[in-house]
């Protein structure tokens, strides 16, 4: 079974099968794993849409798969995967978050406490706040 | 840490949110100890520092009640002064320790300042000086968080060697971050990554600092 690690998500992956730096998965699945469908204009995840490149489809879509590593190389997006291709991770790209630091819209997140109750940034709104890291290292 | 700024400003529609760098296991203990009143978040797979281009700890971000950004990740208010440290004693001069809690104490009322004066605070940076101190991440800062993703991940199915391969890829990608490589270095009996490999790589830095200096009046 293969594992898709996608920001804070992971997803173990029925439909998946990984061939060298190959990663078909069903579209659904897909679509579950990382916000990104299928659709006749392309790949399209909330207002942007992405055209599979003319004469190349048979790379991204084979019938209701498709490779999700190849779309993910295309979008200039990281891709590593463990050595046998079972776990994988689809990562975010350095103009992604560059364009959201950008905006100087502080990006929000949702993260466990010590119960395991998920907080997030944006539960703070109207609010000043500090966020600070720290380690035990 | 926060908490004594935190217990005097709370009332002032402020709130500290710590994230620990760590899994869940690493950070009970000090958590059960300092007993923080603000959220603190377990951050095991360092995310924050994928979205917010961190590369230490103890960094911190300022954000209004807008959620917009007023100062970008920097030093939380520590120094390089530990590295003058005794290395048998672990004993630090007074001058050192002199300059540790300058540098803290000028950070802590810095956020002091803001919290009382918002945008009008002189430690508040306008949209265009924040911009223009973002620091932002390349092609392969983004690929070592996906392998620091990847790793810590094989670390906890059980494939530590495959996950120190990933580590290593990570940390060669994103040399200047502590974060990764602090979490995959061999700690000592409490936990620390304070052993001889941290040292030297400290000592490779040369002139160059492990904690950016503040850009920030005082400092």
């Amino acid at each position: 079974m293969i594992t898709v690690l996608h920001e804070q998500s992971e997803m173990a992956c029925s439909t998946a099968h990984a061939d060298g730096e190959q990663l078909w998965i069903g579209a659904g699945e897909f679509e579950r794993a990382t916000g990104w469908s299928l659709k006749p204009q392309g790949f399209c995840r909330g207002d942007i849409c992405v055209p599979v490149p003319s004469g190349r489809a048979a790379e991204f879509v084979a019938g209701d798969a498709v490779d999700a590593a190849a779309f993910w190389r295309r979008m200039n997006n990281p891709v590593v995967h463990d050595s046998i291709g079972e776990v994988w991770v689809l990562g975010s790209s350095a103009a992604d978050r560059s364009t959201s630091l950008q905006s100087l819209e502080a990006p929000d997140f949702t993260l466990p406490d010590l119960a395991g109750v998920e907080r997030t940034l944006s539960e703070h709104r109207g609010k000043k706040v500090l966020l600070a890291t720290w380690a035990s290292w | 840490m926060w908490q004594s700024l935190f217990a005097d400003l709370k009332d002032r529609n402020f709130v500290v949110v710590a994230v620990a760098m760590d899994g869940p296991e690493a950070a009970r203990p000090w958590l059960e100890t300092a007993k923080p009143t603000y959220p603190c978040l377990i951050d095991r797979n360092h995310h924050l520092a994928d979205l917010y281009n961190m590369v230490n700890v103890p960094q911190a971000v300022w954000i209004d009640e807008k959620g917009r950004i007023v100062r970008p990740p920097e030093s939380a208010g520590a120094s390089d002064s530990f590295r003058g440290m005794n290395r048998v004693t672990k004993q630090m001069t007074s001058e050192q320790l002199a300059q540790r809690e300058r540098t803290k104490t000028t950070y802590a009322s810095a956020v002091r300042d803001w919290v009382m004066k918002g945008s009008a605070s002189e430690f508040a940076f306008d949209a265009e000086s924040a911009r223009a101190r973002l620091r932002l991440p390349d092609a392969e800062i983004a690929e070592a968080h996906a392998h620091f993703r990847l790793a810590q991940h094989l670390l906890r199915t059980g494939k530590s060697d495959e996950a120190v391969v990933h580590f290593a890829a990570a940390s060669r990608l994103h040399p200047d971050s502590w974060t990764i490589w602090r979490q995959a270095a061999k700690k000592d009996a409490t936990g620390l990554a304070t052993g001889p490999e941290f040292w030297a790589r400290v000592d490779a830095l040369g002139d160059r600092p492990y904690y950016r200096p503040i850009d920030m009046k005082g400092m």
